[in-house]
Formats: structure tokens, C-alpha cells, sequence
């Protein structure tokens, strides 16, 4: 084999092995797609083969229609419901990394008011909803209480943990350069906690939303647990299945926003 | 003499001194981790330390990087206290696993000591090379924006080394840094070594569990023993430097080590 086939042939194994990563790459999305395709169509033709009444299971068909024709009045609910998550994520991860590294630097206060957040943390959300929108009446803020408490919990012990995740020689290490804490704090400890608090993130990503929701079901005339709410009420089946469909797309979208900004700030 | 040339000329008498302990007793609470050690390690010089798990060899390094506390006896290095020597920078620590920051890039884990302790007082001094040219110097040229983890466990210790230079320390502390890695990699950082330090006229201490990586390394030999831990021996290694590896086929090179290992042993 003369020089320029060997490398033709080397050439030749290259793109086979790129075929090769597409054809599984396409594989890992398909084989879902698939499968959730195969799921929407047993439903729409058991709906229909069953008779079940509309108000009761709607077709998947006749929940797109929905959607599309309700659309305005979808949106117009989203975005109370998405700003009340947002702000609700902020606060309530804003106050579990501050608490956290109190707690990190001063063992008193977290021997104080740690027990007080784990308790905090039992109180089921739907119980405590009617309370906070007692204290804070029917508006924003009472969303954005109950949205940031969901988020705070993971968010605390996680940032803890990360926080204190660094190792012995690292610390060895910062002693041994004369650190001071506030340079072991910025430079070691807080780069060191940030795959914990995203993991944190993306789970209070989703929560929030569930937070908010449960906020406007207890009291609200607008936002997408309201009219949840409403359209329960109202047998309008098809809005309903919509609108939790929209939920959720709410939820995916922020959790792919902080799977993004962690991909692209933990890079190690 | 600062010239790395001088190390096979032991000068008797007045040398002058790196680091020196006298009668340094080591305690953590009832347990005795060092007891009455007396020591002076002349400047310039590569002493090896060898010894049974529990001998206290890294808690040496550590009670002269000023680490832990001497429970009583004296300990200085150049003249100064560990602390003071600590604030100017004196000495460095290579640890055993290389306690890199996996964010920094191998770049800025080298320049990481020229960013701390200006707080506490520090005078951070200038080495002559930039960390760049210790990454160079290294071995790792190309590779300065890489992150550890995409550093084999070789490079990444010397970048460790390279971050350990980076203030130009007459002192190098170093515990176990290579124990961690393979045959062919720890051979290959052991002459790298040797010639940092010819280059250099660095001081080393370094702490290893492998009799022939003590012998290949070290000018002498101190061998402690355990329970409480305490100097057994200082053995003079008289092989001449540049050391190849092959040195260790030499009968002289076996006697050595045969002769540590049956100290070892009884220890």
C-alpha cells in the first residue's frame, strides 16, 4: 500500500466513524420522539375509540386546536405566572446562598437557624400557601413568597455542601500562601461551590414554577393556576390540558436557561 | 553558595542553613508526632526522607511550612521563624495529590500565589521567570490554557511544581508528589527534578515511600522511624550528579538500597 492509500484508507475510517457518531446521536433524540409520538397516538384514537366524553379526556388533537385558538389568552396568563417563577427563583436562591455562607463561616448560626429551615422545609407548600397569602394579600408578592420558599431549601443545603467541598490540601495550600478568608472565600471556596449550586438551580428552576402555581390557585384572577382553576371549574378540559401544557413548557425553559449558564460557567 | 554546582562540595564546618530544628517536639493532643528532633538541612542541598507510615514525615514538612505548631524546641528557616519565612515567601509545598483549582486553566494555577497574602502582608517576590517560562520550564509548553482536567496526572503535578517556583523559594517542600503516579511518568519527573534543582540551587526536602526514588533523589537520606517519630539515621548518598536512570543498575546504587531497606525494617 503506497502512502497516499494508507491515508485515503485512514480517511475513509474517519468519516465512517463520523457516520458513526451521527447515526447514535440521532438515535438518543429519535428513540424518545418516537416514543412520545407513539403515546400521543394511542390516546387520541383510545379517546376516540372509547367514546370518552370531551369535558372529561380530550384528544390530544383537540387540545392543539385549543391551544392554538386560545393562544392569546394563554400568553396573556403566562406572564404574570412566568415573572412571579422568576423573581421567586431569584429571591429564594438569592437567601439560600447568603444564609449558606453565613452558615459556612459562623457554625453558631447555623446550629441556630438550621433545625428552623429544615422546618420551614416540612411545612407542605400547599398548607403554607393561604397563610403567606394571608400576610401578603392577593398580589404579586405572595407568589414570588411562595415560589422563592419551594426554591430555598435545595438551594441552602447544596451551597452549604459545595461551599465546604473544598479539599484539606487546597486549604493547606491557601495557609501556606497567607490567604486571608476573604481570598480563600472568592478565589477557592465560592468557584469550588458552583457545580453544587447548579445542581440546586436546576431543580428549583422547575419547583418555582410549581410554587407560583400553587400561589394563584389559592388566590388570583390571573396567571396559569388561575386559570387552571377556572377552567376545571368551567369543564373547558381542552384549555386545562393546554394550560398545564404550557406549565410545564415554562418549567423546560428555565430549566434549559440554567443548563446553559452552567455549561457555559462550570467548564471544569 | 547559591550554585547548583556546589552540591557535591559538602562543605564541613559553617555551611549555611536552610531550615534547622532543634529538640522539635510535634503534638496533637496526647499523641506524640514528633519527639525531639534535631536537624539542619544546608542550603542548596536535597535530602530525601524516608520512613514507616506514622513516622511523621509529612508532619515534618508540615511543623517547617509552619502548617502545625512546634509543641516546644526551635524551628527556623534562613534565620527567620516559620512564620516569617512563610511571609516572605521562603519556602514552597508541592502536596501529593497536585491540589491544582480544576476552574484555573494550568496558567493561572501557577500564577495563583502571585494573587494571595498581599493582605496578610505579604512582599510577594518576582521569580526571573515568568510562569509561562516555568510552565516551560516544566515541560509544558502548549499546554498553559488547558484545564486540570485535561492534564494527565504527570502534567499535572508539574504544574504544581511550576506553581510551587512561581515566588522563587529557597526552600521546597515536597510530600510524596510523585507517589501517586506510574512508573515511567515518576521517572521521567524525577530527572526533571534533578535538573530544576541543579538549574535552580533550590533547597528540597522531599518526602517519598519508595526506597530507590529516595536513593536516586536525595544527597542524603533521613530516615525516621515511628511511634513516636524521630530521626533513626541520616545516610549520605555519595553518587555523583547528573544522576541517569541507569545509575540504578550500579552496585554502589544497590548497596543503598538494601542497606535502607534493612533500616527500614527495624524502624
Amino acid at each position: 500500500m503506497t502512502v497516499a492509500e494508507s491515508a485515503g484508507v485512514e480517511l475513509q475510517m474517519q468519516i465512517d466513524e463520523q457516520r458513526l457518531e451521527r447515526r447514535r446521536k440521532i438515535r438518543t433524540i429519535a428513540t424518545p420522539l418516537a416514543t412520545v409520538a407513539l403515546l400521543l397516538l394511542c390516546w387520541q384514537f383510545g379517546v376516540r375509540i372509547f367514546e370518552v366524553p370531551k369535558y372529561i379526556a380530550p384528544a390530544p388533537s383537540d387540545v392543539a386546536t385549543t391551544f392554538v385558538d386560545k393562544f392569546p389568552i394563554l400568553l396573556e396568563n403566562f406572564w404574570p405566572t412566568f415573572y412571579e417563577s422568576v423573581l421567586g427563583f431569584m429571591a429564594g436562591n438569592l437567601a439560600a446562598i447568603l444564609i449558606a455562607i453565613t452558615f459556612v463561616h459562623n457554625k453558631t448560626v447555623e446550629m441556630a437557624f438550621f433545625p428552623i429551615a429544615v422546618f420551614i422545609n416540612t411545612i407542605p407548600i400547599l398548607a403554607i400557601a393561604p397563610i403567606l397569602v394571608l400576610i401578603f394579600g392577593a398580589g404579586l408578592t405572595a407568589k414570588v413568597v411562595i415560589a422563592g420558599l419551594i426554591c430555598f431549601f435545595p438551594t441552602l443545603v447544596n451551597m452549604v455542601r459545595g461551599l465546604q467541598s473544598v479539599s484539606d490540601q487546597s486549604l493547606e495550600l491557601a495557609r501556606i500562601l497567607s490567604a486571608t478568608k476573604t481570598e480563600i472565600f472568592w478565589k477557592i471556596r465560592l468557584p469550588s461551590s458552583l457545580p453544587f449550586l447548579f445542581s440546586a438551580l436546576k431543580i428549583a428552576a422547575t419547583t418555582c414554577v410549581i410554587g407560583a402555581i400553587v400561589g394563584e390557585w389559592v388566590g388570583a384572577d390571573v396567571g396559569l393556576g388561575a386559570l387552571i382553576i377556572d377552567s376545571t371549574f368551567n369543564f373547558r378540559s381542552s384549555l386545562l390540558y393546554a394550560t398545564v401544557f404550557m406549565s410545564s413548557g415554562l418549567s423546560v425553559f428555565l430549566f434549559v436557561v440554567v443548563s446553559i449558564a452552567e455549561r457555559l460557567i462550570v467548564r471544569w | 553558595m547559591d550554585t547548583a554546582h556546589a552540591h557535591e562540595t559538602f562543605a564541613t564546618g559553617s555551611v549555611p542553613v536552610a531550615a534547622s530544628l532543634r529538640n522539635a517536639f510535634v503534638k496533637f493532643g496526647a499523641f506524640t508526632a514528633i519527639e525531639n528532633l534535631s536537624l539542619d538541612v544546608e542550603k542548596g542541598s536535597f535530602y530525601t526522607i524516608l520512613g514507616p507510615s506514622g513516622c511523621g514525615k509529612s508532619t515534618l514538612l508540615r511543623l517547617i511550612s509552619d502548617l502545625v505548631p512546634a509543641a516546644s524546641g526551635d524551628v527556623s528557616i534562613l534565620g527567620k521563624s516559620t512564620e516569617e519565612a512563610r511571609l516572605a515567601r521562603e519556602f514552597a509545598f508541592v502536596f501529593q495529590d497536585a491540589a491544582l483549582l480544576p476552574w484555573r486553566t494550568a496558567l493561572q494555577n501557577v500564577e495563583l500565589p502571585l494573587e494571595m497574602g498581599r493582605k496578610r502582608g505579604v512582599k510577594i517576590p518576582v521569580s526571573d521567570k515568568s510562569p509561562t517560562e516555568l510552565l516551560e520550564l516544566v515541560g509544558l509548553k502548549g499546554r498553559e490554557h488547558a484545564l486540570p482536567h485535561e492534564l494527565s496526572g504527570g502534567m499535572r503535578q508539574r504544574v504544581a511544581i511550576a506553581r510551587a517556583l512561581v515566588c522563587k523559594p529557597k526552600l521546597l517542600l515536597m510530600d510524596e508528589p510523585f507517589g501517586a503516579l506510574d512508573e515511567m511518568t515518576r521517572d521521567r519527573l524525577n530527572l526533571q527534578l534533578l535538573q530544576i534543582w541543579e538549574e535552580t540551587g533550590v533547597t528540597i526536602l522531599f518526602v517519598t515511600h519508595s526506597i530507590p526514588e529516595a536513593v536516586f533523589l536525595g544527597q542524603k537520606v533521613l530516615m525516621l522511624q515511628a511511634h513516636p517519630g524521630r530521626l533513626r539515621e541520616v545516610v549520605d548518598i555519595n553518587l555523583p550528579y547528573p544522576r541517569e536512570i541507569k545509575i540504578r543498575d550500579t552496585q554502589e546504587f544497590t548497596q543503598y538500597a538494601s542497606y535502607l531497606r534493612e533500616l527500614l525494617e527495624t524502624c
